[in-house]
């Protein structure tokens, strides 16, 4: 079926029935702008960064809701394309409050790069008298609807991605605004703070509250892993500064959750940075802990061990494995049951 | 899983058995819920009228501990109205006339009498579930903790069987995992009666490869499982106890009996990253490195092995947990060469179990591979049984007899008690009760209970109350839901003081030695 054809900044290029514009020219390696695009959802068409020409069209098409059609023509990069592109970086910028020297967004911010890029500096038109409160009633998620494009694409990540339904377009006109039901706090409404809504968010108007000031963008370092908690195994990104973990979003495209985390997975980091983590070997004597070398712990657990051995066996000892550490961890602990104290009495909670 | 996170979304039929999906694998049911929205019918079986309801084409709100019951009564309207899979049924399978003979015994009227879902309902749902194939069927605990865990679980894989439903994209049996690496820790060994690989301790081929892998002579005899290790400390059998990681004083079912076990061992040792309630009990603490301070890997629930990576550095002189076993194993005699994660994976478990051939860590920097990996070319194996092919030949049908949880209400304690896992929280909260907000979202336990218990016996939400079993009882707030159908309570295991394992029944699966945390005999009062 893939037999139709078009012409790609004069290129003629193959596409699927069914392909956006858009997806075409990333296929073909044509980088289109986008920021309310947001992949495997319903395209809104509401911010128009996107616009290409199409030869005969009588205006410019937004690319990622315009379907590839047999015959057509598009260019990409055109004088007039890029103006328009201006002109909708700069209303953008306009409607909102865009202060970059705090915002926590600098750098990963999807409408400052496109301002650089387009050569926007001021703006030709006022900003808004009026600012919304910033709302971080709630421990993880900082809302500040001064920076909020109305893209769309939070309302997508909650409806569409994430299906929790807790977000939507609410008043009109002028007013508009995202809004959960009744338009209350997040830590008041239906939503389950998987933190989708931050992720897909190009400006700074969805933030993680914990991240606030601990790095910039440029400053930390992605380190590749695996979520500590459910069988799902979802591939996270730990944004890592000075040693410490300042946030946690997740891989795109990776397998198996294709960019998608939850609660636990984006939110629940940071225990290892608590005071209370076991640093020291300990030793029990007369009932209370005594800190220890490790030297003379694991000399006293390896004599202990071979007395009880020598007196009652090898099977007067067991050991419970850990679920939720590394495989090698359980591999080894297995080992060491089996293969040097010589039992097989080596289980974990597997059945939890 | 027998299948792939990656058919979730592309699935037209689901039965969802005994799984919370949108609180205890939350991302997994995300991909649920948009093959819903594109169109897929989903069937939900579960006591509670939980989130994915509101996704569900029907909801079985079942009784707790039934689920045999009713999937014999589905099994029977397949069978008499001859909507199962003949084919399937005749080609890939055995023990067929078995089956029949048990499920016979299970017309709709008594699979609802015993189970509570309505006769008609069941009729309706096997005939959409024969319309609508192939189907993929999930569980989680609310399958396996019970006494009759085991068969809870070949009753799934009979009515997928029976639909022809097992072997190909999109359908399967799919247990979800609780924790992280259950699935790694089962892979590796950590069991009593397997070496890694899943090869048998009492086969003399498989013990003499690894005598001959690890220098050291091995028992032949199969080890103990939890709960009898616990019986061991008590009547002095076993003297040194080596707990790696759980904390057992909260996650085991009845705590006090737990904790005196404990008080009993000669010798204690724990590996952890916090003091916790099991601490307490050890004569040797080994402080760890957590989750990102060490490389190595973990399995998921679709059998893929993914990377763990370091990324900042363990506290204080907290160590890896590999690397304390293998000092413990040079103090007692045995030089172990490997010194790193990846020097145990690549030159030992690649080499040793047979599924990880094919795995080593250079091929899974970034996406892991799904075992069996046979070689090194081998990209994965998204499912298993591929059009009916079993690994052991033919699907064996096993018929299977309902019985009901081995503590059921009486006048004494009349309620029936279930519990698991809320979304804020996981487990006993050593690591979500240290991560900033988490605790704010979620701070206490509650009892969740029907709109009709609390009307009888005037309890509001909010209001204290005091629940009591045989093996003991806890005071905590009482919340109001029509989630919970009547005479039902349910609560979780994330806290201390309103710990459900204060409550729940110490009896277990003869055969897994599960736990039956899903069901006991409760009663409810005012604090
Ligand atoms: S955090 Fe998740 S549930 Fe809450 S509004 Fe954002 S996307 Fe929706
Ligand atoms: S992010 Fe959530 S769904 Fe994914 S593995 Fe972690 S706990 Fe499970
Ligand atoms: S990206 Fe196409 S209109 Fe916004």
């Amino acid at each position: 079926m893939a037999e139709s054809k078009l012409k790609l900044n004069g290129v003629e290029v193959e596409f699927s029935p069914g392909e956006t514009i858009l997806q075409v020219a990333e296929r073909n390696g044509v980088d289109i702008p986008t920021l309310c695009y947001l992949k495997d959802c319903t395209p809104t068409g509401a911010c128009r960064m996107c616009v290409v020409e199409v030869k005969g069209a009588r205006t410019l098409v937004a690319s990622c809701a315009m379907p590839a059609g047999e015959g057509m023509e598009v260019q990409t990069d055109t004088d007039k394309v890029r103006v328009a592109r201006r002109l909708a970086v700069e209303l953008l910028l306009s409607s909102g409050v865009h202060n970059c020297l705090v915002c926590e967004a600098n750098g990963e911010c999807k409408l400052q790069a496109l301002a650089y890029e387009y050569g926007v500096d001021a703006t030709r038109f006022p900003s808004p008298t009026e600012i919304y409160p910033i709302e971080d009633d709630n421990p993880l998620i900082t809302r500040d609807f001064s920076k909020c494009i109305l893209c769309g694409r939070c309302v997508q990540a909650c409806n569409e991605v994430q299906v929790n339904r807790a977000i939507g377009f609410g008043y009109r006109g002028a007013e508009a605004k995202i809004v959960t039901t009744g338009d209350r706090p997040y830590d008041q409404s239906d939503c389950v703070f998987c933190g989708q809504c931050v992720q897909v968010c190009p400006t700074g108007a969805l933030t993680e509250k914990k991240a606030k000031g601990l790095g910039r963008s440029w400053e930390t370092q992605k380190v590749r892993t695996t979520c500590p908690y459910c069988g799902v195994g979802c591939q996270l990104w730990l944004h890592v500064k000075d040693n410490r973990i300042v946030k946690v979003t997740a891989v795109e495209e990776a397998q198996p959750n294709r960019g998608r985390l939850c609660v636990k997975g984006r939110f629940g980091y940071d225990f290892v940075n608590s005071p209370e983590r076991l640093t020291k070997p300990l030793i029990k004597e007369d009932g209370e802990f005594r800190e220890a070398s490790w030297d003379e712990a694991l000399d006293l657990v390896a004599n202990k061990f071979l007395e009880i051995k020598e007196k009652h066996g090898p099977d007067a000892i067991a050991g419970v494995s850990c679920a939720r550490s590394t495989n090698e961890d359980s591999y080894q602990m297995q080992k060491l049951f089996r293969a040097v104290i010589g039992t097989n009495n080596i289980d974990h909670c597997a059945r939890t | 899983m027998t299948n792939s996170f990656a058919d979730f979304d592309k699935a037209e039929m689901f039965f969802i058995i005994g799984s919370n999906m949108t609180e205890a694998h939350p991302v997994a049911s995300t991909f649920v819920k948009n093959a819903v929205l594109n169109g897929a019918k989903l069937v939900l079986v579960d006591p509670r009228r939980t989130a994915l309801a509101d996704f569900a084409t029907t909801h079985l709100p079942l009784k707790v501990g039934t689920d045999i019951a009713l999937l014999n009564g589905l099994m029977h309207v397949l069978i008499t109205e001859e909507l199962y899979d003949k084919k399937y049924v005749e080609s890939c399978t055995v023990g067929f006339e078995e089956l029949k003979a048990k499920v016979m015994e299970y017309p709709p009227e008594r699979a609802a009498e015993i189970s509570g879902v309505p006769a008609e309902q069941i009729v309706e749902v096997a005939r959409l579930m024969a319309a609508n194939k192939p189907a993929m069927l999930m569980y989680t605990l609310g399958i396996t903790e019970h006494t009759c865990g085991v068969n809870n679980v070949l009753s799934c894989a009979n009515f997928q069987m029976l639909l022809g439903n097992v072997g190909f994209e999109c359908g399967g049996v799919n247990p979800l995992r609780g924790q992280n690496n259950v699935q790694g820790a089962c892979d590796m060994g950590a069991l009593p009666n397997v070496y890694p690989g899943y090869q048998k301790v009492v086969d003399d081929a498989a013990r003499e490869k690894f005598e001959k892998a690890w220098g050291a002579e091995l028992s032949p005899a199969n080890g103990l499982m939890i709960p009898a290790m616990f019986e061991g400390l008590a009547d002095g059998s076993v003297k040194g106890f080596y707990i790696f990681g759980e904390n057992v004083a909260n996650t085991e079912p009845d705590i006090a009996h737990v904790e005196h076990c404990l008080e009993e061992a000669e010798f204690v040792v724990c590996n952890d990253i916090f003091p916790t309630e099991t601490t307490r009990f050890a004569d040797v603490v080994f402080p760890a490195a957590a989750w990102s301070e060490d490389d190595g890997t973990y399995t998921n629930s679709e059998r893929r092995v993914n990377r763990v990576r370091k990324a900042v550095e363990a506290p204080g002189e907290a160590k890896p947990n590999w690397w304390v076993f293998k000092e413990i194993a040079k103090r007692m005699g045995q030089d172990w060469e490997a010194d790193s994660g990846q020097e145990i994976w690549d030159n030992e478990v690649s080499m040793l179990a047979p599924q990880m051939t094919g795995i080593k860590f250079e091929r899974i920097e970034n996406d892991g591979l799904q075992w069996p990996v046979p070689d090194l070319e081998h990209l994965g194996t998204p499912f298993l049984h591929k059009d009916g092919c079993f690994t052991c030949g033919l699907g064996n049908f096993k018929a299977v007899e309902w019985t009901p949880p081995a503590e059921v209400p009486d006048e004494e304690y009349p309620l029936v008690l279930s519990t698991g896992r809320r979304l804020y929280h996981y487990h006993t909260r050593t690591q979500t009760g240290r991560s900033g907000g988490l605790n704010d979202l979620m701070g206490e336990e509650t009892a969740d209970i029907s709109l009709a218990d609390a009307a009888k016996l005037e309890i509001a939400n909010g209001e204290r109350v005091k629940l009591s079993t045989r093996r003991g009882s806890v005071e905590l707030t009482a919340r109001v839901t029509p989630e919970v159908q009547e005479g039902m309570v349910w609560m979780a295991f994330h806290f201390r003081e309103a710990c459900a394992n204060w409550l729940t029944n110490p009896v277990y699966d003869p055969v897994s030695q599960t736990a039956e945390y899903k069901a006991c005999a409760v009663k409810l009062e005012k604090a």
